[in-house]
């Protein structure tokens, strides 16, 4: 989906605010707060009850969270907000039941609130509910693509989850390597399979991307899956009859 | 909503998930514990300082990084895949995930503030030159940038160059020297005034 998640070239969020081990460089690390470290363990849990049935369901329910809240509640408030879409989305309470606990507590309800379950959430299998860490799948199709191919990536369209990022869209790139078959989130966030496709790092020209304000010598690598691309030799009206 | 309204309705959710049976609030603790001690920066690190001064087993961790760390079990998830790219004279790599903040946790921890919010994720596909000025890091014009957008399984980590004056240090002594910003791409490790 072209959601706010999508932020790859977007202008006007300003400079970088450096934490304290940036400005340090000492080793700080770990939970700067103990809520942070409960939304954590809150959804390692729905993917042990299997509320979230795989990364790329957990990934997509952040990406639908209210587009207000995805900027301005942090990352493990965005998590929060996917947490509780997926938690409702199975079932397992309802968004009156925060709400209600929010107020019992003696706090103010604020609006909007991030998450936003769907009242007709996709289906996971049970066999689906069943979270694999590991997203290298073999296959028998080799890939389609080797190193040194000129491709072009365009969208698969549809509201559904993808990591296909906007910006690199219908620009010719480069294959410069080529990383074997893994689960594909477009289909695997949808309770659709695995559905497992090659994936490719592909090389941009900072200047194919962004045209003369580019800044000179630089490349961007992205790795992208099978069905986001095309031969990129081949012209447009080719590519669209062909592919 | 804010961080601070996200905070509050975080603890509804956690109070509401443990009468339910859906949590178990003891494991709040362990994820502390995981995260807070044994997963963070000094893991990349410590294959860093191992790097340059073990010339096979930097050899092994460019060629194939998921390999050549197997044999440290490291904790802490998110690394299916790891591939180390290198900095050198000629090219500096930096990582970014503009998607969501996918980072090689069992490698470099959990990801800084910064790495999450939109101002990075942004801007650094677009301008890493000016994006790296934000940390006091200014690239030389001749050195090539490559930027790495981390929108797969595939996990990035950077092999920083050693600073002139390093030589003579232990690989513990290196550990501590060698930052998480680094290992990102967005510092040029040198002696920091004061050291």
């Amino acid at each position: 989906m072209d959601g706010i998640h999508d932020l790859g070239g977007k202008q006007g969020f300003g400079h970088v605010e450096l934490d304290a081990s940036s400005k340090e460089g000492r080793h700080i690390h770990g939970f700067n707060e103990r809520w942070h470290a409960a939304v954590f363990t809150i959804i390692n849990s729905l993917f042990a009850n299997g509320a979230a049935a795989n990364t790329d369901h957990f990934r997509h329910s952040v990406e639908r969270i209210d587009p207000i809240n995805y900027l301005s509640d942090g990352y493990y408030g965005r998590w929060l907000g996917g947490a509780e879409t997926m938690l409702v989305e199975a079932g397992l309470l309802t968004q009156d039941e925060v709400n209600n606990r929010v107020l019992n507590k003696g706090y103010k309800l604020e609006t909007p609130v991030a998450a936003r379950p769907l009242a007709s959430p996709d289906v996971f299998p049970a066999e689906e509910r069943n979270f694999q860490p590991t997203a290298q799948r073999p296959v028998a199709a080799p890939p389609r693509f080797s190193v040194g191919d000129k491709v072009i990536a365009r969208s698969l369209g549809g509201l559904g989850h993808t990591r296909l990022p906007s910006y690199v869209r219908d620009i010719p790139g480069q294959v410069i390597a080529v990383h074997g078959a893994w689960v594909f989130p477009d289909a695997n966030a949808h309770g659709k399979g695995e559905d497992p496709k090659h994936l490719y790092t592909v090389c941009y020209q900072g200047a194919d991307l962004w045209g003369p304000s580019a800044e000179e010598g630089v490349v961007l690598n992205i790795d992208l899956f099978e069905p986001y691309l095309s031969d990129a030799s081949k012209d447009w009206f080719e590519r669209l009859t062909n592919d | 909503m804010s961080e601070k309204s996200a905070a509050i309705r975080a603890e509804a959710l956690e109070s509401l998930l443990v009468e339910k049976g859906l949590l178990d609030a003891a494991r709040i603790d362990d994820v502390l514990t995981l995260y807070n001690e044994r997963v963070g920066p000094m893991n990349g690190a410590m294959l860093v300082a191992k790097a340059w001064r073990d010339a096979q087993f930097k050899q092994q961790l460019l060629a194939d990084g998921t390999a050549a760390i197997a044999q440290f079990a490291f904790e802490g998830g998110q690394v299916d895949k790891l591939v180390v790219v290198e900095n050198t004279a000629q090219v500096h790599n930096v990582v970014v995930c503009t998607l969501c903040s996918c980072y090689p946790w069992a490698v470099l921890g959990l990801p800084p503030k910064w790495y999450k919010d939109p101002a990075y994720r942004s801007r650094v596909v677009r301008e890493p030159r000016a994006v790296l000025t934000d940390f006091g890091t200014h690239l030389p014009a001749e050195q090539e940038v490559r930027v790495w957008d981390s929108s797969a399984e595939v996990r990035y980590m950077v092999l920083p160059m050693q600073p002139k004056g390093w030589d003579a240090l232990s690989e513990d002594e290196l550990v501590n020297k060698i930052t998480r910003d680094s290992m990102i791409g967005v510092e040029v490790l040198a002696e920091r005034a004061g050291e």
